[in-house]
């Protein structure tokens, strides 16, 4: 029998310490990265964030004014983008955890495009926003009813929400899920056994419950759809308009497109400066906004999911 | 339990009781009637109102059912359809005699003498005199940015994961992760923007590079998007370990840091590796990140601190300006149909090595 | 009440003096004051919720993974206390070891599983190894079914086997006491009597200290038997005694289930 002593030792393990403090060190870092970012736009930012920049145009080639109708052309690209979105994404989501036989081919089809459609480049996006929708469709649109005269065959407002559609779609198909797996499968037992169908289960018992999973699933959809600019690079972005878009098919600034072109192709770079800090923090409240949100949103059903399973 | 409607209550013919031929039906229940056939077999019906055969969901049930299976097919056909139309867009490249008079696949894969060069070269310049289409300097370019950006962030986003669910208390916790969640919601563009603004200056301080704008400077602000998929997906993994283990690891007299690397690392690795291959498909296929802050020079070297141009950020830089149909534009849409042809496959390779790796360990995938 | 054992062993006993254990400010257990002989099974009985598993884990001081709690009094491996300042919990560990009541073994091979012990004290000798893990196996009555299928995944056995895995794991590092927190309660009916049988035979090298729930098989694996109830110690003897003519009428009421 091994008789080794009870070693008397006061120091912790070498290795715990060093594991503890290299771990601790490299998560120190990820958040003094985030800090700098934050402050840096904070600071610079901060000085042009006023009232008037956020509701005037742009004017004098960038260096004054506002940015409101990029705010506006955002919010209008995420309203156009998440109705679309929706329903295709919840209701993939239902089919998968509801209706589909795990091992069936049908739904591993449906997962593998689910899972390689989040892993597709953003800028392949926007090629296909180019090809299909703005090309193919809207230029069979234009043939069909405007007698060939270039209406929707061009970028548009509503061909780039399509393209941010099925980009967000994994995203909130993914949310749903796990909304859905969430209701307990008690509840979904006593409403079969009370006579119902599949169906009316779904709709009456689980859906409701799932609504704050999929609400979260929107919010993040909608963060991403308000900050990725690759999509919409050719899909319908454009750095000045006169006018807002008012029909789907005309073209709209929004603030991620904005940041890009005034941060790389801007004339005069110190004259635009200001500004475009600014725009990049009314991006990134915007995305904070949501972000917390859709947290806030999430804890509270997490909240109440435990309560209610005692 | 799949919720049917319920069948209809019909006894077996074989169980039901056979009176002699001739012999009148018999009434079990007031709300059943029951018939003989000409063999003697007695059938029995439900003609009460509460009966239990089975009746016909509405219309509109019906017709919500079928619209939920048909759109779940949307994300396949969003994948069919992303690669006939970036496919078709390229397809001339192999197929018409103009373009190819210009730029060929061949000529895109191998080297190329070009004139007025000593040796042969690879080169992408579309635009320009002779124009060239060498891909290597664009391949080349991504796999730089791409291997900066994952040396940086797996072993940063790891460490993290392992502090954050083996070393952390609550309130550190609740700190740590909506802050990393908040990194995960900054837009791109925005990592690129401060990229471009203010870590190129800061590297080009400390380091003193030649350009400015370069592999490493895009491929460390990269890191900064990778960093949040991989920690996140990580410290799932850690945390759904069975406490089981640590504990039986504890009782076999293991320090914290042994069971953290000998049970509870093995034990998330297929987890881990996930993160991983998530990660680098975040990495290679990132666009604005790149286009603002990589210099934007197709130059074929392995010096980090060269610019580069990577395959995505050609695309979206080059589109905007080419000819509709023309070479130039088949070219990138083929430079498309690569890239999603690369990230399905690394998609697919880490799927099949996870699901390898935890049947390996005899957990059910 | 101080009890003392009639015999007492040196090799491997465990004297515990005035042990409590508080969760944050409430106390789950004590005091308690009892000599566990060596090289003897001593069980620890009495209904649910009365301490008898929180004992058990502060012998090999587990205890000390839940951040609230709290020990109170001393506890000895033969002459050496091990909640002595300065005293290394982990090194308590390598010489009590402890089987839980649902089988945990690693998602290694069943070879891994059993050499992780030794590995974590640094042994790397292959020879060696392979030798310990072959003879903990052996103990534990493992080897006929696995020694072909060693490095084969340790969760592809049978609940039965698993359970006897975790003891050969606990048995590699050879100990002086093994704990076992009813080793059997998740079992059928034959892998139990495998693992009562056990048992049986480990007491001939090892002190071994079981907690059940099941009267029948304290009685028949046990020297010695402890009743607790509602987290004191309430009678400690030899299993005879305790089963025919206890002195406790609390413990005669428990084992004639008057209550339980």
């Amino acid at each position: 029998m091994s008789r080794s002593s009870l070693r008397p030792s006061r120091w912790p393990h070498v290795g715990d310490v060093v594991l503890w403090l290299a771990t601790g060190l490299a998560t120190l870092l990820v958040l003094v990265i985030l800090a700098v970012i934050l402050i840096d736009v904070v600071k610079n930012g901060v000085p042009r964030l006023t009232l008037g920049f956020l509701t005037k145009s742009p004017s004098d080639g960038m260096t004054a004014g506002g940015i409101f109708p990029a705010i506006f052309g955002t919010v209008a690209l995420v309203i156009l983008m998440t109705i679309a979105a929706l329903p295709a994404g919840v209701a993939t989501a239902i089919y998968l955890h509801e209706y589909a036989r795990p091992t069936a081919f049908a739904t591993r089809i449906v997962r593998i495009a689910v899972n390689n459609l989040a892993g597709v480049p953003s800028i392949v996006f926007g090629l296909f926003g180019l090809g299909f929708f703005v090309q193919f469709v809207g230029g069979g649109m234009d043939k069909l009813f405007y007698g060939g005269d270039k209406v929707f065959g061009q970028p548009a407002l509503i061909w780039a929400a399509l393209t941010m559609a099925v980009l967000t779609l994994p995203v909130v198909i993914v949310a749903t899920e796990e909304a859905l797996s969430n209701v307990s499968p008690d509840v979904r037992l006593a409403s079969a056994a009370l006579g119902a169908t599949k169906f009316q289960t779904i709709a009456r018992v689980v859906l409701p419950q799932a609504v704050p999973g999929i609400l979260t699933g929107a919010i993040l959809a909608i963060s991403r759809g308000a900050g990725e600019v690759a999509p919409i690079l050719f899909t319908g972005a454009a750095y000045f308009l006169p006018t807002l878009p008012h029909t789907l098919h005309d073209q709209f600034m929004q603030l991620g497109y904005h940041v890009y072109v005034l941060a790389t192709q801007s004339p005069d770079v110190d004259a635009t400066r200001p500004l475009l800090y600014a725009t990049v923090l009314v991006l990134l409240v915007l995305t904070f906004a949501l972000n917390a949100s859709a947290i806030v949103v999430r804890s509270r059903m997490r909240r109440h999911l435990s309560r209610s399973h005692g | 339990m799949n919720g049917n409607n319920i069948e209809p209550v019909r006894p077996p013919s074989d169980r039901a009781p056979r009176p002699a031929p001739g012999s009148s039906p018999s009434r079990v229940d007031t709300a059943l009637t029951s018939s003989v056939s000409a063999e003697g077999t007695v059938t029995m019906q439900s003609k009460n109102p509460r009966r239990l055969e089975s009746r016909r969901p509405p219309l509109a049930e019906r017709m919500t059912e079928l619209a939920i299976h048909v759109l779940a097919y949307s994300a396949v056909a969003a994948m069919i359809l992303i690669l006939i139309f970036i496919a078709k867009e390229a397809w001339p490249l192999l197929t018409s005699a103009a373009i190819h008079r210009e730029v060929t696949l061949a000529k895109m894969w191998f080297v190329q003498q070009w004139p007025g060069y000593d040796a042969p070269e690879h080169i992408w310049q579309p635009v320009s005199e002779i124009p060239k289409y060498g891909v290597w300097p664009l391949i080349v370019g991504t796999i730089k940015v791409t291997l900066i950006a994952m040396v940086v962030a797996v072993p940063l986003a790891v460490s993290a994961a392992v502090f954050v669910s083996q070393y952390a208390g609550r309130r550190t916790r609740e700190i740590v992760k909506p802050a990393i969640e908040f990194l995960a919601g900054i837009p791109s563009v925005v990592l690129g923007f401060f990229a471009l603004m203010v870590m190129a200056s800061w590297f080009q301080d400390v380091f003193g590079f030649d350009s400015r704008l370069n592999a490493l400077v895009a491929g460390v602000a990269l890191s900064f998007a990778v960093i949040p998929v991989v920690f996140t997906v990580c410290e799932e993994a850690l945390g759904a370990v069975p406490r089981s283990y640590v504990e039986a690891s504890a009782a076999l007299g293991a320090a914290r840091w042994q069971t953290i690397t000998r049970v509870v690392l093995p034990a998330a690795a297929p987890g881990i590796a996930a993160s991983i291959a998530l990660g680098l498909g975040r990495a290679f296929g990132e666009t604005m990140i790149v286009l603002m802050a990589s210099g934007n020079a197709a130059i074929l070297s392995a010096n980090p601190a060269e610019s580069v141009r990577t395959l995505s950020a050609t695309i979206a830089a080059e589109l905007a300006e080419v000819v509709f149909g023309g070479p130039h534009y088949t070219v990138l849409f083929a430079l498309a149909v690569l890239l999603f042809v690369v990230t399905f496959g690394i998609n697919s390779i880490g799927d099949f090595a996870i699901a390898r790796m935890k049947r390996r360990m005899g957990v059910a995938s | 009440m101080i009890m003392q054992m009639a015999t007492l062993d040196e090799s491997g006993s465990l004297a515990v003096r005035q042990l409590s254990v508080y969760y944050g400010d409430k106390k789950a257990m004590g005091p308690v004051t009892m000599t566990i002989p060596g090289r003897q099974v001593t069980a620890l009985i009495g209904p649910s919720g009365c301490g008898k598993s929180t004992f058990l884990r502060s012998l090999n001081r587990m205890n000390e993974l839940i951040p609230e709690c709290r020990v109170e009094g001393e506890v000895k491996l033969d002459n050496e206390s091990i909640y002595g300042a300065g005293v290394d919990a982990v090194a308590v560990r390598r010489r009590i070891g402890m089987v839980f009541q649902k089988s945990n073994p690693f998602p290694k091979s069943i070879y891994d599983n059993v050499a992780y012990g030794l590995r974590l004290g640094g042994m790397k000798d292959r020879s060696e190894l392979g030798g310990r893990v072959e003879r903990a196996i052996k103990h534990a009555a493992l080897w006929e079914e696995v020694k072909d299928r060693l490095h084969e995944s340790a969760l592809g056995l049978s609940g039965g086997q698993q359970q006897r895995l975790c003891i050969a794991r606990a048995l590699a590092v050879e100990p002086d006491v093994i704990l076992m927190d009813e080793p059997a309660s998740a079992l059928d009916p034959i892998a139990t009597a495998h693992i009562e049988e056990l048992i049986h035979e480990l007491a001939k090298d090892y002190t071994v200290v079981i907690v059940t729930h099941n009267m029948q098989q304290a009685a028949r694996v046990s020297h010695n038997t402890a009743f607790f109830y509602m987290g004191d110690l309430i009678e400690f003897d030899t299993t005879q005694v305790i089963f025919t003519k206890p002195t406790q009428s609390r413990t005669e009421d428990y084992i004639t289930g008057r209550f339980g």
